[in-house]
């Protein structure tokens, strides 16, 4: 009994951690730029499925993650360079175009390159699995787990130690000031989006062997991210941490209790119950609107 | 309210005896501790030109707010034709005849000059939803008068080069007529103009002062937000002093020039 | 900026000869066939553009009305035997009192939440049809009996006799598809043309403004909601009699992202322009098909590049350019200010 809720507390707090990395991705582009990309989940795609490709090719794993992650950041800063930045004076619902554009389109070359047919990923570690109180952990959710958190960690000191994040901090609360200030703040969008790639590409390595890879994985995994972002209130750290493990858990307790069929309803369920109540998300500002 | 609208003359002893128009007792709003609006009392009475003004900070756009039902009050009482109206949203006050200008514009820039002005006159149409969407002759004769009626307002207020412009290439000036011509349009009892002169150079202020003047002599209560003194002392019945979210000073424009509180807030501010 | 130059041009009735027209230039049953699902599209996207371009309201999960009106009509005329016209009017009243209960909630929200709430009810529908096989026939899609009006069959693999003229199911399902694109546009106009048009667009100018002149901003938000997915549920239910088998497809997210794609390709506010975006989205994927494995990428730059260089939209971008080209009148006061 107990051993079945560790289980799907396991392989909850696993997944959530992914959608926790995609949150913060969704998280820092929007404080940056107000711009909800959703092309986001494609860079765990993006990621996860170069990383497939240098592995077979015989490239050592870490050299095949630092490469992969190198992609997507490049992808990243194209994707802000070539389609966010000629557009920023658009309207909101024509940037989601925009990024679900670019969405379409990176879909579309990975399954030029990689085809429509799902690709496995062995785990990092040879051992697979270890016993805990009766149930199995994965110790690529280990994995998971760690890399998350050393992730959220750097984020972390990078917003509060480093001169940069608190110019991107600067430019999310007041991009006018910011740039008075000396910041150059296409130069911080460029960076938000960079690191947001990052983030996603992280992700999707880590995640790729619990759950197999494929070129349309993203369009599910970036739309949970989101999910979990708006969980948390748009904009704030933490909010996308804590939503995205909540997300994770959430779906893991209905797939094992109520029905798996249902396991994706969740996520959508939990946010329009949340946004019900809390119309700006469980940590969201509450500000009052200005005329 | 009618048998007083004819009053333009106002003095301390009327304040007192008439029933006023609206009345705002110990009201209070803050933001995050700090307090916007503290403690203030005022009443206006029927047909009076009723002016706020205070240094940049002193709570005149919350207190508009307030008012008009965009801000919910923390604390006390707005009463309108003697009716407790804090709290309400601002389309029910709309109903109760309270309209009103923003500092910065709220104009309607997917829209014609015209159809802003139309859309004040909301209230006063036909707004039955099967004939609205099987176009019957009764909703298009309510449209062409209204559209009519529009027309005349925006000439009334000075625009009337601007009829069918996109709001969105006309010139500030005009806008800020404009968005007085659509507040007018909604037949108001008393209406709020948030700086109407702000942003206007002298030639546009004067003209701006002689519509003013216009309304109110048409019986509407003008109660307005105003940086430029010149204007706000030569069209106000009276005229109310914030500082810091309280009432520093109320009275005749002369009482407040000759006021020492407002003297030393003004130029120790 | 309002784009006018479109619709002072009697839209209607030169919609109504294109309509009218273009069998002419179709080549033959596919083109017909192609042509019969876009108008049904376009008519669901004049009414998405009630909701998105005039209200300003955005929804990423309209398809799920438009498969709700599908599945309806799917189930209650094939499962129940009901006939076509009460199944669809079943469906709508379903679809309305659904849109009206979240509406209430999901409208009070803004921006992104939103864009997010709309996405989650859209994605919920569509799990629950694709789950519930026993009443939808789960991913494996459902065969749609085919439309019958007073007790007539219209199939489009049978012939008519109409005014003693042969026409082909085909055909006669293609004119009404245009009739029901026109009376779309035609209701679209006249609400637009409203004082509850007039509310609907300055909700989206500003919702300030429309509140202090007295209009209840979220009746009309809501009204609207309600209206669009009528229009979404209605269009779902003839394109599931028209195309005679249906899948999840018809409520995924997928394909409300491809009806608020037609909205904004096409031209927010521009009742001719989302038509427009409909046409040319529903038929670039024809296009495509040449470049096979290249089409996705493809679409998707498309579109990318479309909306970065168009940014308003097709209709409102060339209509703009159009007026450029034009010598302006000397006495335009919107040309002669600042």
């Amino acid at each position: 009994m107990f051993a079945e809720f560790l289980q799907y507390l396991f392989s909850g707090v696993t997944i959530g951690a992914t959608y926790a990395l995609v949150a913060l991705g969704f998280t820092l582009v929007y404080n940056a730029s107000h711009v909800i990309n959703f092309a986001q989940g494609e860079f765990l795609m993006i990621g996860g499925m170069s990383t497939v490709s240098l592995l077979a090719m015989g490239v050592p794993l870490p050299l095949a993650i630092a490469m992969a992650v190198a992609l997507a950041a490049v992808l990243g800063v194209a994707l802000h360079k070539l389609a966010i930045a000629p557009a920023r004076k658009a309207d909101v619902i024509t940037l989601i175009i925009i990024t679900i554009g670019a969405s379409i389109f990176l879909r579309g070359l990975a399954q030029i390159i990689w085809g429509k047919e799902f690709h496995a990923m062995p785990s990092f570690s040879a051992t697979e699995s270890v016993n805990v109180l009766g149930a199995v952990m994965y110790t690529q959710s280990l994995w998971v787990l760690a890399v998350a958190g050393v992730l959220v960690l750097l984020l972390a000191l990078f917003f509060t130690r480093t001169l940069m994040g608190k110019a991107i901090l600067a430019t999310s609360m007041n991009p006018g000031a910011a740039r008075l200030m000396g910041i150059r703040t296409q130069f911080v969008l460029m960076l938000a989006f960079m690191l947001a790639a990052v983030l996603g590409a992280m992700a999707g390595i880590m995640v790729a062997p619990v759950t197999l890879t494929a070129y349309d994985i993203g369009i599910m995994l970036g739309l949970k991210g989101f999910v979990a972002a708006a969980i948390g209130g748009m904009g704030s750290g933490v909010g996308a941490v804590v939503g995205g493990l909540l997300l994770g858990i959430a779906e893991a307790m209905t797939a094992g209790y109520i029905s798996s069929d249902y396991k994706d309803a969740v996520a959508f369920l939990l946010i329009l119950v949340i946004l019900f109540f809390m119309p700006r998300g469980l940590f969201g500002a509450r500000v009052a609107e200005r005329v | 309210m009618n048998q007083n609208v004819q009053q333009t003359e106002t003095s301390r002893d009327d304040t007192a005896r008439l029933t006023p128009l609206l009345e705002v007792r110990g009201l209070g709003k803050a933001f995050g501790g700090v307090h916007a609006v503290d403690d203030l009392s005022f009443r206006i009475l029927p047909g009076e030109v009723y002016a706020v003004i205070g240094p940049n900070g002193a709570g005149k756009t919350t207190l508009f707010n307030l008012i008009t039902g965009l801000y919910q009050p923390d604390q006390g009482e707005i009463s309108l034709k003697g009716e407790a109206v804090q709290g309400l949203p601002p389309e029910r006050l709309a109903r109760l005849g309270m309209s009103r200008t923003f500092q910065n514009l709220q104009i309607c820039m997917n829209m014609t000059a015209l159809e802003n002005v139309m859309l004040g006159r909301h209230l006063h149409l036909k707004r039955n939803f099967l004939a609205a969407l099987l176009r019957w002759p009764s909703l298009r004769a309510s449209e062409r008068t209204c559209r009519a009626q529009a027309e005349e307002l925006i000439r009334f207020v000075g625009c009337g080069d601007y009829v069918d412009a996109d709001a969105a290439a006309m010139p500030y000036g005009a806008l800020k007529r404009l968005e007085i011509a659509r507040a007018l349009a909604t037949q108001p009892s008393i209406l709020l103009l948030d700086e109407p002169a702000a942003g206007l150079n002298s030639t546009e202020t004067a003209a701006l002062e002689q519509l003013i003047r216009k309304v109110a002599a048409g019986g509407i209560t003008v109660v307005l937000v105003e940086h430029d003194m010149k204007l706000v002392m030569s069209i106000s019945d009276r005229v109310l002093v914030l500082d810091y979210g309280r009432k520093l000073a109320e009275g005749t424009p002369r009482e407040i020039r000759d006021n020492p509180d407002v003297i030393a807030a003004y130029l120790g501010g | 900026m309002a784009l006018r130059l479109p619709e002072r041009v009697p839209g209607l009735p030169v919609l109504a000869l294109v309509l009218l027209l273009l069998p002419l230039f179709l080549g033959n049953e596919f083109h017909l066939d192609i042509a019969t699902q876009i108008a049904l599209i376009a008519a669901t996207v004049v009414g998405l553009n009630l909701l998105v371009g005039y209200g300003g309201q955005v929804s990423l999960g309209h398809a799920a009305f438009f498969g709700m009106g599908a599945y309806a009509s799917a189930i209650l005329t094939g499962t129940y035997g009901w006939t076509s016209i009460p199944a669809l009017l079943c469906g709508a009243l379903l679809v309305a009192v659904l849109a009206w209960t979240l509406g209430r909630p999901i409208l009070r929200l803004k921006g992104h939440y939103l864009s997010m709430a709309t996405l989650g009810m859209g994605i919920i529908i569509a799990i629950v049809i694709n789950n519930e096989g026993w009443l939808t026939g789960g991913p494996d899609g459902l065969a749609v009996e085919p439309l019958t009006v007073l007790g007539a069959e219209l199939s489009i693999f049978d012939h008519y006799s109409l005014l003693g003229l042969e026409v082909s199911g085909a055909m006669l399902w293609y004119g009404l598809a245009a009739l029901l694109l026109l009376l779309a546009v035609w209701i679209a106009q006249n609400l637009v043309d409203s004082p509850i048009g007039r509310a609907l667009r300055a909700v989206h100018g500003s919702e300030v403004a429309a509140r202090v002149v007295g209009v209840d901003t979220s009746h009309y938000k809501l009204l609207i909601f309600v209206i669009s997915a009528v229009y979404a549920s209605v269009m779902g239910s003839f394109y599931a009699h028209y195309t005679g088998f249906i899948t999840p497809q018809v409520a995924s997210f997928e394909h409300s992202i491809e009806l608020i794609t037609m909205v904004v390709l096409g031209g927010m506010a521009s009742t001719y322009g989302v038509i427009l975006g409909a046409v040319l989205l529903m038929l670039l994927p024809q296009l495509l098909t040449d470049f096979q494995d290249y089409e996705m990428m493809m679409f998707g730059l498309i579109l990318m590049l479309t909306m970065i260089f168009m940014p308003k939209g097709l209709l409102p971008t060339l209509s703009e350019a159009v007026r450029r080209l034009r010598p302006r009148p000397a006495t335009t006061p919107a040309s002669g200010q600042e």
